[in-house]
C-alpha cells in the first residue's frame, strides 16, 4: 500500500465536528410532509429558499438566456470555450453593480478588481494561499463558521486564533480582545497576517457597526496586516441598523482629510469576500468572487481561479439576470421582507417556547438562540447533552456553539429560510413540547418520544408549563 | 531540503546560466562575517567583554543581513525561456521580498508574489499576445491566428444544434424533467457532482474509450474541469517537496497544477524524437534513481496519455511496463487521459483502466483524470472527472472537491446532453473524421514546406519539426524563430521548450481551433516564415 500525502490521511479537516454530524444524521432521516412526517427537520443549513420564485418568474419571462440566445442569434459558440480565467465581463459588471445595488449605492466596485470563484469557499481558500504563508496565523472573531476551520485551513497550513467574543456586549469585538487575540498568537509563536471577520456575521446574524468598523481598520494598519471582510450575506440585512460594508467606511475615511494619508495605506490591504449562494438563494450555482484593491493579490487570485473557474454558461445567465435592473431592484427588497417576516416567525415560536435569541440579529438567514437555561449545567458537555437530544428526541438539526467556537456554552445557530411556513411552525411546535417535557420531567433525559406528545400534553404538564414559560418570558423581557 | 531545478539530463540544452553573483555575494558575506565577528569581540574591550562584543557583533549581524537581502533582491533576473519557476514558496525566495510596484510594508504571500509575476513561459506569453490582437477574418485580418490553444472548434455547430433543439425555455435541457424548476439546482448539491451526472460520465468514458472497459460512478469524483483535478491528486498522492516523474515534452499547464499550491516538483524524464517521443523505461529508471541520489521523494509518474504534446498513444506494452515500473518502486501513476475521444490515427487508444482489468495489479495506485473540454469542446463549461480505485484517495479528493465543483445548471446540462447517446455517438464519430481530415491536410501542407511532424494518432496539434530552421540550433535559436512566427507571420505556435523538450526546434501547432477552409491561409503565414528563415541562411 502506498503511501499517501499526510493532507489525504490527517484529520485536520474539521468534518468531525458536530456541524457536519448534525447534518450526516440528518442526511439518514429527513423529514418530509409526506413521507417522512417524523423525521429531522433541517435547521442546520443556512440556505435561502424564501424567493425561488422570483427567479423562476424571471426565468419564465426570459426563455432566451437558458438557451444561449441573445437577440435571437445564438451565442452557444462563444461560451463553449470561454475559459478566460478573467471572467465573462459582461457578468463581472453586472455582478459588480448588484454588489453596488445592496449597499445602497453608497459604494461603487470597479470590476477589474473582481476575481469570480467557484463559490465563497474557493474565494476564502484562495485569499489564504495569497495572504499568508503556511503556519501563519489569521485572527477570527468568534462564535465563526464551522467550515473556516476546513477552508481557510486545511490546504494553505493557516492557523486560526480565536478573537474571544461574550454575550455581555452582544458577542461583538472589543479592542481588547483584538489585542488578547494577538498576544495569543504572539505566546503560539504564530505571525498573524490579518483579521477575517464576516459581515453581517455567521452565525450571530447582525451586522457591525460603523465604530467596530474603524476599530478593526485602525487595529490593522497600527499591526501592518490585512483584513479581509466576508460580506456573502450582505443582501439578507432585513432590519435596523442596516449594512454598513468596509468598503463604505474606507471610502468615508478617505474623504475625512484627517485620516485620508492613512486609509491609502490600508486600502490594498482590505479585501472583500462575495457570493450569490445567500443572497440569491443559488449555492449550487457556485458563484464567489474576490474583490481587492491590491493588484499582486488579484492578479495571483485570477491565476489561481483556475482551479475554480464559474462555468460559462452560469455566467451568461447569471450577467442577464443580475443586468436586469428592474428585477434585481425588485429582488432585494422582496426578499428582506420575507427574510424580516420569517425571523419573526422563528423568534415568536422560540419565545412561545420560552426560548430567547440574540436581539441585535437584523440579517442573516438564521437566529443565534440562547438555550443556557435549558442546560443542566454550565458547561459544554451539557451543551452536547442537549443538542443530541434535540437532534435524536425532539428532531431538529440545530447548530451548537460549540462547533462555531463559542466561549460560552448554550449559544444554537437556529435556521429560518431554509424550509416552509409550515415546516418551521411544525419545528416551534416540537420544540416546545421539548421544553415543556423536560420541565415536567426535571430533567433533561427523557426516554419517551417527545414528538408523540407534541399534539397535547396532561393539565399537571401544561401547568408546570405555563408557569415555567412565564418566568422565562418576564426574564426574556428584562433582556430586551 | 535540497531543491534543484535543473533538468536530471547531463545532455541538457543550454538554458540561461543562473546569475552566479548572487550565490557569491551571499558567501563573501558570510565568510566575512565568520572572520569580523569574532575580531569585533577581540577588540572591543570597554563596557565589559560581553556587551561590548554582543552589542556591536548584533549590530554588524544585522546590517550583514541587511545588505545580503538587498543584493539578492537586484540579483536575480527572470530567465525568460524558464518555465521553472525561479522559486518555490517553501526555500529561502529572497528574491521576492518587494511586490512589484508596491510600497507596503504588509506583504503578501510569497505564493501570491511568484504567481502574480507576469508569465515567462512562452506558452503563456503567447496566449497573451493573442488576446491583445486576435484575428478575426472581417474585423482583425492581419491579427494573430491562435494556434497555441489546444481548442477544438471543428464540432461546435453540432453541439450547438443539439442545445437549440432541447433548450427551449429550459435551464437543463431535459424534456421529460418534472424539475425543471430552480428548487432543483438552486440548493447545495453534493460537492464531488450529481449522482446522474457521474453515471453519464461513465456511460460517456465507455463510449470514448471504444466501449472497451467500464468506470463505475462510485469511483469518480467531479471537478471544474480537469486542472483542479491533478491540483487534488497532487495534493492527495504527495506532499510538498515530493516530486512526479513526468516523460517530455509535457503540457506546460502541468506546472502551475502541480507546482504552485501542492508544491511538488516535477521530473523531466526526456524522451527523443528517435522514438517518435515515446517513453523510454530506461529513462524513467534513470530519472527516479537520480532523483533518489538527490534525496528527493518521487511520489508518482504523471503521463498523459493521449500525449500531448506530440499526439502519440501509449501502447499497451508501454502501460504494462509502466504499473511494473510503479509496482516496483511503490510510487502511483496519474493518467491525464483528456484527448482520448480525439483520435484519427491508426492505432487504436487503450486506456489504462482497460490494462488493469487484464493483469493482476494493485488498481490503488492508478489515478486517471478526464474532462469535457478535449473531447466535447465544453471548455467553458467546466467538466472533469478524477477517476481513481483508491478509496481513501476517492476520500479525501471529496472533501477536496469543495473548492472545484461544478455550477449545478451545467451539470444538469451536460448530464441530459451524455445521455442523449445517439447524438454522442453521431458526435464522436464526426469528432474524429473533421480532426482527421483537418490534421492530415495540415501536415501534408507543413511537409511541402520542408517540415516533417512527429507521428501522432491522437489530439488536436501536430508537432512539428522546425529543427532546420533554427539558428544556432539550440533554445536561443528557437525563442528567436518563435518571435518570428508572431511577428512576421503572426501565429502562435507553442515552442518545445515551453513544453520542456530536450530537443530544440520542435513546435507544438494546434489545427483545431481554425476551419480546413483556413488551413491554406495558415500555412501560407508559415510559408512566409519558412521562406525568410531560408533566405537568411
Amino acid at each position: 500500500m502506498k503511501l499517501l500525502s499526510t493532507k489525504a490521511t490527517c484529520n485536520t479537516h474539521g468534518q468531525d465536528s458536530s456541524y457536519f454530524l448534525g447534518w450526516e444524521e440528518y442526511e439518514k432521516n429527513p423529514y418530509d410532509e409526506i413521507v417522512n412526517p417524523k423525521g429531522i427537520i433541517q435547521m442546520g443549513l443556512a440556505e435561502n429558499q424564501l424567493s425561488f420564485d422570483l427567479l423562476e418568474s424571471w426565468l419564465a419571462k426570459n426563455p432566451d438566456v437558458p438557451g444561449f440566445k441573445r437577440d435571437n442569434k445564438s451565442i452557444f459558440r462563444e461560451l463553449a470555450l470561454f475559459q478566460d480565467y478573467h471572467g465573462l465581463p459582461s457578468f463581472k459588471k453586472a455582478l459588480v453593480d448588484f454588489m453596488a445595488e445592496i449597499r445602497g449605492n453608497k459604494v461603487a466596485f470597479d470590476p477589474n478588481h473582481i476575481v469570480l470563484t467557484a463559490g465563497a469557499t474557493s474565494a476564502n481558500e484562495t485569499l489564504m494561499f495569497c495572504l499568508a504563508e503556511p503556519g501563519e496565523a489569521f485572527l477570527l472573531p468568534t462564535p465563526y463558521y464551522p467550515g473556516f476551520d476546513r477552508d481557510l485551513k486545511w490546504r494553505t497550513g493557516v492557523e486560526i486564533v480565536p478573537i474571544q467574543c461574550n454575550s455581555s456586549n452582544n458577542f461583538q469585538i472589543t479592542k481588547s480582545a483584538l489585542h488578547q487575540a494577538h498576544e495569543q498568537a504572539k505566546k503560539q509563536n504564530l505571525r498573524v497576517k490579518g483579521v477575517l471577520v464576516t459581515n453581517p456575521s455567521n452565525p450571530l446574524g447582525t451586522t457591525m457597526s460603523r465604530g467596530k468598523l474603524d476599530l478593526l481598520l485602525d487595529f490593522i494598519k497600527d499591526k501592518d496586516m490585512h483584513l479581509i471582510s466576508d460580506e456573502i450575506y450582505s443582501g439578507t440585512v432585513f432590519s435596523s441598523p442596516g449594512f454598513v460594508s468596509v468598503m463604505e467606511v474606507l471610502k468615508e475615511r478617505t474623504h475625512n482629510l484627517k485620516d485620508s494619508d492613512d486609509t491609502a495605506q490600508i486600502r490594498d490591504r482590505v479585501h472583500v469576500v462575495y457570493s450569490l449562494s445567500k443572497d440569491l438563494g443559488l449555492p449550487g450555482f457556485r458563484v464567489g468572487a474576490i474583490y481587492s484593491e491590491n493588484d499582486t493579490v488579484v492578479a495571483a487570485a485570477t491565476k489561481m481561479s483556475s482551479f475554480g473557474l464559474v462555468s460559462s454558461q452560469t455566467q451568461y445567465l447569471l450577467s442577464a439576470m443580475l443586468g436586469d435592473k428592474k428585477f434585481t431592484k425588485n429582488y432585494i427588497s422582496e426578499n428582506q421582507k420575507r427574510l424580516k417576516r420569517r425571523q419573526r416567525m422563528l423568534v415568536s415560536g422560540l419565545r412561545k417556547a420560552g426560548i430567547g435569541c440574540l436581539k441585535t440579529n437584523n440579517a442573516g438567514l438564521f437566529c443565534w438562540v440562547d438555550m443556557r437555561h435549558l442546560l443542566r449545567s454550565n458547561t459544554f458537555e451539557a451543551e452536547m447533552e442537549l443538542w443530541k437530544k434535540i437532534l435524536y428526541k425532539v428532531g431538529l438539526n440545530i447548530s451548537p456553539g460549540s462547533s462555531c467556537h463559542c466561549t460560552e456554552p448554550g449559544w444554537f445557530r437556529v435556521c429560518f429560510a431554509n424550509m416552509s411556513e409550515d415546516t418551521l411552525n411544525l419545528a416551534m411546535k416540537r420544540l416546545k413540547a421539548f421544553v415543556g417535557d423536560s420541565r415536567v420531567e426535571g430533567s433533561c433525559s427523557s426516554s419517551s418520544s417527545i414528538r408523540a406528545q407534541s399534539s397535547g400534553s396532561g393539565t399537571s404538564a401544561r401547568k408546570s408549563l405555563s408557569k415555567w414559560v412565564f418566568r422565562l418570558s418576564s426574564r426574556e423581557q428584562e433582556e430586551r | 531540503m535540497t531543491q534543484t531545478r535543473k533538468p536530471s539530463d547531463p545532455k541538457h540544452r543550454t538554458r540561461e546560466p543562473k546569475t552566479p553573483s548572487s550565490s557569491s555575494s551571499s558567501s563573501f558575506s558570510t565568510s566575512g562575517m565568520k572572520l569580523i565577528v569574532p575580531l569585533q569581540g577581540v577588540v572591543q574591550g570597554r563596557g565589559g567583554l560581553f556587551l561590548g562584543t554582543l552589542i556591536p557583533c548584533a549590530l554588524f549581524y544585522f546590517l550583514q543581513l541587511y545588505l545580503k537581502r538587498r543584493r539578492s533582491g537586484f540579483n536575480n533576473p527572470p530567465s525568460p525561456s524558464s518555465t521553472s519557476s525561479p522559486t518555490l514558496p517553501r526555500t529561502s525566495s529572497r528574491s521576492n521580498l518587494s511586490t512589484r510596484g508596491s510600497i507596503s510594508r504588509v506583504r503578501v504571500s510569497k505564493l501570491a508574489t511568484l504567481v502574480a509575476k507576469p508569465d515567462d513561459s512562452l506558452y503563456y506569453l503567447g496566449l497573451e499576445k493573442v488576446s491583445q490582437d486576435p484575428y478575426d477574418a472581417s474585423e482583425n485580418p492581419n491579427g494573430i491566428i491562435q494556434l497555441g490553444l489546444s481548442d477544438n472548434k471543428l464540432c461546435l455547430d453540432l453541439i450547438g444544434k443539439w442545445v437549440s433543439r432541447n433548450l427551449e425555455g429550459s435551464l437543463m435541457g431535459s424534456s421529460d424533467d418534472v424539475t425543471l424548476s430552480i428548487n432543483g439546482i438552486a440548493p447545495y448539491q453534493p460537492h464531488d457532482g450529481l449522482g446522474e451526472l457521474k453515471m453519464a460520465l461513465s456511460d460517456f468514458m465507455q463510449q470514448v474509450m471504444g466501449e472497451s472497459v467500464k468506470f463505475d460512478p462510485s469511483n469518480m469524483i467531479l471537478t471544474s474541469g480537469a486542472t483542479p483535478a491533478i491540483e487534488i491528486l497532487s495534493f492527495c498522492l504527495a506532499d510538498h517537496g515530493n516530486a512526479f516523474l513526468v516523460p517530455t515534452p509535457y503540457y506546460p499547464g502541468f506546472v502551475r497544477d502541480v507546482r504552485w499550491r501542492p508544491g511538488v516538483d516535477l521530473i523531466p524524464v526526456h524522451c527523443r524524437s528517435t522514438d517518435n517521443f515515446n517513453l523510454n523505461i530506461t529513462a524513467l529508471e534513470q530519472a527516479y534513481s537520480q532523483a533518489r541520489k538527490r534525496g528527493v521523494k518521487v511520489r508518482g509518474i504523471l503521463i498523459s496519455n493521449p500525449s500531448n504534446p506530440v499526439g502519440n498513444i501509449l501502447t499497451p506494452d508501454v502501460l504494462f511496463s509502466l504499473l511494473d515500473f510503479a509496482e516496483e518502486k511503490n510510487i502511483h501513476i496519474i493518467a491525464d487521459e483528456v484527448f482520448a475521444g480525439s483520435t484519427y490515427g491508426s492505432d487504436k487508444f487503450v486506456s489504462i483502466a482497460e490494462i488493469l482489468d487484464s493483469e493482476y495489479v494493485d488498481k490503488s495506485r492508478v489515478h486517471i483524470v478526464y474532462g469535457l473540454s478535449k473531447d466535447l469542446s465544453l471548455a467553458g463549461f467546466r467538466v472533469g472527472v478524477i477517476y481513481s480505485f483508491n478509496h481513501t484517495v476517492l476520500a479525501a479528493a471529496k472533501k477536496l472537491s469543495r473548492f472545484s465543483s461544478i455550477s449545478a445548471p451545467t451539470q444538469r446540462l451536460v448530464a441530459s446532453m451524455l445521455s442523449d447517446k445517439r447524438f454522442i455517438q453521431e458526435y464522436l464519430e464526426t469528432n474524429r473524421y473533421r480532426i482527421q481530415q483537418v490534421h492530415d491536410k495540415f501536415v501534408d501542407c507543413l511537409s511541402k514546406l520542408g517540415i516533417k511532424c512527429a507521428k501522432s494518432s491522437a489530439g488536436m496539434f501536430c508537432w512539428a519539426d522546425m529543427s532546420g530552421l533554427i539558428r544556432p540550433y539550440s533554445e536561443k535559436g528557437e525563442l528567436e524563430l518563435w518571435e518570428k512566427f508572431m511577428s512576421v507571420s503572426k501565429i502562435n505556435i507553442t515552442p518545445g521548450s515551453a513544453c520542456h523538450c530536450i530537443e530544440p526546434g520542435w513546435f507544438r501547432i494546434c489545427f483545431t481551433s481554425i476551419s480546413f477552409e483556413d488551413i491554406p491561409l495558415v500555412i501560407e503565414r508559415i510559408r512566409r516564415v519558412v521562406e525568410s528563415c531560408k533566405s537568411s541562411s
